[in-house]
């Protein structure tokens, strides 16, 4: 079957098998490899990217499923003017270590600061649960994630 | 050595704005990492890669009757089905696993756990892969397995591995440490009082976010093959595969690409792995394999599974006199771990942990049962986990006999600041520490009399209503011994625990470091550079830092064990003092004078008493290529190489302590605060090591709270998805709370003791000592992690449950 979405702003047609994933349309069929994948039963949340502006589990959303939509993911974070402060976020407080959850952390952090500019860290804890970090014990993204709602500059320039 | 807390240390800043030498700098991996540009194993594409997937076992022991690939091999997308049979013409139906068993690559007589390889099949796509699996067909003959390690020495317990020649019993190993006669003596004296329990440290799963796999590449005209692997060891792994396949070491290239965490399951060789190297032989073309989250938790390296029987015995005012385990381990169906080869408990015998004692002993008993192979994985240092928990539980469980106030019993029992180096009764020498220091630290980070004070009025109100939630105090106060060997007392397979590390200095003043071992999140690619940075005033941005390419790298064993900065971050400091040195006497051919005339200055040799004088690192390289004319017998070009041999291990140690909450009434535990003093020596990158001391945290929250796998009586693994093997998310870890003291290792370069496993090492006991606390009002003694709702709630009606097994009832808790 025949699928047309638009991914990171750029409107893609594939031709694919009516049951794939979308996390592996994403990763094998366009090559957008900052998309992870954890698990096979939707709890590890590494595979989140953003539909229409909101976080999903890409491994849970088939690539059908997605025609239509707006899909954003990692690689379409970074603006013309920089970092995402998001992005800027975690690296300046640490918020991430083998890079593996990043991405779905990421995505996360910035539909959340796009709803609640000022999260307090209770609201930051209760929209990451979803995702699991085996490195960080949390705290640190926490903190990239406040970085980032202390640092919207950035934000309003690329938007 | 003299102990202080919190240094403050100045450090020149580099045009970049990084710490020419140690200090908080931000990670140069993340610019890749944020963007989406890492490059881990799922996202390697190559020119006709085909792909595997494994057909696992159903069962727990079985006799393999038949197996029919020819549907499978009919599917239009299928390349190739490889099973045993195969493999077994090949001579590769075995290999030899980390521990000098043997492991089946793909099960030729029977499988002996549920999720054992079976078959191989390479097809176009990974879907085509997976839908062909279900094409072959395999008849089994079931057999009765064993699943209670209890009983796996039972006369009558079926026997697993019928294919060791003679093997009648499901017997590994004995092993043991410390003096059995001493503890006889110490515990037969009239006036010492003896505590008992019985603790399991149930099986667990690291479950890094990235599961295991592999890209095969063998390149038939020049006949190398190349390997791209999930592999912390990559150095280790090529000699194995040199070892099972018979191919020529210098053919074989291992690259570990970007690693999405590893926690010790990415050391031990993998059948998905050979049968990856396999599946490239027979099909000409590039083979991927990649594990499934199942598979990963079902069939991978597991850790702990340690049943421990303890004894402690101490006067009545609680002077701890000497400790005692017999401990039966659980290695599953191949003896797989990763561990020094005369270390079959990995370094278990630490678990008199920090305390000063006359006399301890244990004996380890390692047996088979139908479970998935491992030990020794997820962040452990060898088994210190285990020991780290069971010496923080028995102390623990004296304290409640005696009634007495833990902190005050671990005070008086610590280990002296003068007694160090310390011998301990089971044969470690610790290097350095100051532990009744850090152990104040933490009580007075955490307010501990103040927690006591709310606790007792806690209790109060509770014993008057009967409402609300319970408040539960746990301290843990750890040593570990990480940073493995020496090479003449551990090595793996033969091959010793010694690093590699060569590092050349461009002729404009850049450096390249090249590392044995491998990151997978910890940020080598930084702090290795900052070494560099502060042995020779480089600036961190100028040295790059190459690791996870045997080909690129020299040889070494690998980031385990908290290896890395003990072993191969002095390997870093000493080829950079071997530059150095070769360094002073390139300035002094060109200041014309004697190297004996120069001292040395962050990044620059000058002559003494005339600081004017003198040339900077970066002008020395560019004159140690150029035509300068050098002393008789010195080369030119600036670089070394060197491999460390650790002359003993590393020390660090720590004081935790966790608060929690318990609402009895459910059972749930909530952790309010968790305060952890870590003494890892001087700290490279401040903001990388507590990074991992938070990781380590969670991992512990973990382990205490919700990660077990247990069996059913069939041998099911009743963790096979994230459904059921529970990881603790942001909203079950609180809000860190660290402190810090600094004790040099005397005989590290830099005196850094390495911190990557500290806080999971330390961090379970404290948690389980804190719920244990809050429940002691019901008169609860003991009850095995995981704590869950349900197992708090069972504990509180006075018949905790075993943790290991999903069948029968008693017998895990010491009431």
């Amino acid at each position: 079957m025949q699928v047309t979405m638009t991914v990171n702003g750029t409107e893609v047609t594939s031709e694919i098998e009516p049951r794939l994933l979308l996390v592996h349309f994403l990763r094998d069929h366009l090559g957008l490899t900052g998309t992870h994948w954890g698990c096979d039963t939707s709890n590890c949340g590494i595979c989140v990217v953003s539909m229409d502006g909101l976080p999903v589990k890409s491994c849970t959303v088939l690539a059908a499923m997605a025609g239509g939509r707006e899909i954003g993911t990692v690689e379409g974070m970074e603006g013309d003017d920089g970092l995402d402060p998001v992005q800027e976020g975690f690296m300046q407080e640490h918020g991430l270590q083998c890079g593996f959850c990043t991405p779905a952390m990421m995505i996360t952090a910035r539909a959340l600061l796009d709803a609640n500019p000022d999260p307090t860290p209770q609201e930051i804890r209760q929209a990451i649960c979803g995702t699991v970090c085996r490195c960080t014990g949390y705290e640190n993204i926490v903190r990239a994630i406040r970085w980032a709602a202390e640092h919207p500059a950035l934000a309003e320039v690329v938007a | 050595m003299t102990a202080t807390e919190s240094p403050e240390t100045s450090v020149p800043i580099s045009p970049a704005g990084n710490p020419i030498g140690f200090g908080r700098m931000l990670r140069k991996e993340d610019a890749r990492f944020l963007r989406g540009k890492g490059h881990y194993l799922d996202d390697i594409q190559l020119p006709g890669m085909l792909y595997g997937a494994i057909l696992r076992s159903p069962h727990a022991h079985a006799r393999i009757v038949s197996i029919d690939p020819s549907a499978a091999e009919a599917h239009p997308k299928v390349k190739a089905v490889i099973t045993g049979a195969i493999l077994e013409t090949l001579n590769l139906a075995w290999m030899p696993t980390m521990s000098g068993d043997v492991q089946a690559v793909l099960a030729t007589d029977k499988v002996r756990f549920q999720g054992q390889e079976v078959a191989f099949v390479v097809a176009e796509d990974r879907y085509a892969a997976r839908d062909a699996l279900e094409l072959i067909t395999v008849e089994y003959e079931l057999l009765p397995p064993v699943i209670d390690a209890r009983k796996a020495l039972d006369a009558d317990a079926p026997v697993i591995r019928t294919d060791l020649d003679g093997k009648a019993d499901n017997h590994i190993f004995d092993w043991e440490a410390g003096d059995a006669a001493a503890c006889d003596d110490v515990f037969g004296r009239p006036d010492v009082v003896v505590a008992t329990a019985d603790l399991l440290y149930p099986r667990s799963h690291p479950s890094p976010m990235e599961t295991c796999g592999s890209v095969a590449h063998m390149d038939k005209v020049t006949g190398k093959l190349t390997c791209w692997i999930t592999s912390q060891a990559p150095h280790a792994h090529r000699t194995v595969y040199a070892l099972v396949a018979g191919l020529p070491e210098h053919k074989i290239q291992v690259i570990s690409p970007d690693i999405g965490g590893g926690f010790g399951n990415k050391v031990p060789v993998y059948p998905g792995y050979v049968c990856a190297v396999v599946g490239t032989i027979v099909t000409g073309a590039p083979v991927k394999w990649m594990e499934d989250r199942s598979e990963n938790l079902m069939t991978t390296g597991f850790a702990r599974d340690y049943h421990m029987h303890g004894e402690i015995a101490a006067t009545r005012d609680g002077k701890i006199l000497a400790l005692r385990t017999t401990t039966l381990a659980d290695h599953g169906a191949f003896n797989a771990t990763a561990q020094p080869t005369k270390f079959p408990s990995g370094f278990f015998s630490i678990f008199t942990g920090s305390y000063d004692l006359e006399a301890a002993h244990c004996k380890v008993t390692g047996v088979y049962t139908n479970k998935a192979p491992g030990g020794v994985a997820y962040a452990c240092s060898f088994r210190i986990t285990e020991a780290a928990y069971f010496v923080e539980r028995m102390v623990d469980i004296l304290a409640h006999d005696l009634a007495l106030d833990p902190a005050e019993l671990r005070m008086k029992n610590l280990i002296q600041p003068d007694q160090f180096p310390y011998q301990t009764k089971t044969g470690w020498e610790y290097d350095s520490g100051n532990y009744p220091l850090t152990l104040q630290a933490t009580l007075d980070k955490a307010g501990y009399k103040e927690l006591r004070a709310e606790q007792v009025e806690n209790r109060a109100r509770f014993a008057e209503t009967g409402e609300g939630t319970l408040m539960g105090i746990g301290l843990s106060f750890f040593t570990e011994g990480v940073g493995a060997g020496p090479r003449k007392l551990m090595d793996i397979l033969g091959l010793g625990m010694a690093d590699g590390c060569e590092l050349r200095i461009h002729p404009t003043g850049k450096g390249v470091l090249r590392l044995s071992v491998q990151t997978q999140g910890q940020g080598h690619e930084t702090t290795f550079a900052q070494i560099v940075a502060h042995e020779l005033g480089l600036p961190p941005e100028d040295v790059e830092v190459v690791h996870g390419d045997t080909d690129q790298t020299p040889f070494g064993l690998g980031t385990y064990g908290s290896r890395s900065t003990p072993v191969s971050g002095a390997a870093a400091a000493v080829v950079a003092r071997r530059v150095r040195d070769k360094a002073r006497i390139i300035a002094a051919a060109a200041l014309e004078c004697s190297p004996d005339d120069l001292e040395w200055e962050l990044g620059r040799w000058h002559v003494k008493g005339d600081p004017s004088q003198g040339r900077t690192i970066q002008e020395i390289a560019m004159l140690a290529h150029s035509n300068l004319e050098l002393p008789e017998g010195v080369e030119g070009h600036l670089d070394a190489s060197a491999v460390y041999n650790p002359p003993n291990l590393t020390y660090p140690y720590g004081a935790y302590l966790c608060v929690v909450d318990v609402d009895p009434g459910t059972g749930e535990v909530t952790v309010r605060r968790f305060i952890a003093t870590d003494d890892c020596g001087p700290r490279i990158n401040p903001m990388i090591v507590e990074g991992q001391i938070h990781g380590g945290l969670a991992e512990g929250i973990g382990m205490a709270l919700m990660q077990a796998i247990a069996f059913d009586e069939e041998g099911n693994c009743l963790g096979g998805s994230f459904m059921d093997y529970l990881l603790p998310t942001s909203l079950e870890c609180p809000s860190w709370e660290l402190g810090e003291t600094v004790t040099p290792s005397p005989h590290h370069p830099l005196g850094c003791k390495g911190v990557g496993e500290s806080a999971t090492v330390g961090s379970p006991a404290a948690v389980v000592n804190a719920v244990i606390d809050a429940l002691s009002p019901f008169g609860v003694r003991h009850a095995d992690m995981p704590l869950t709702p349900a197992q708090v709630w069972l504990a509180i009606q006075g018949r905790p449950a075993r943790t290991d097994l999903a069948f029968g009832s008693g017998g895990g808790a010491n009431q």
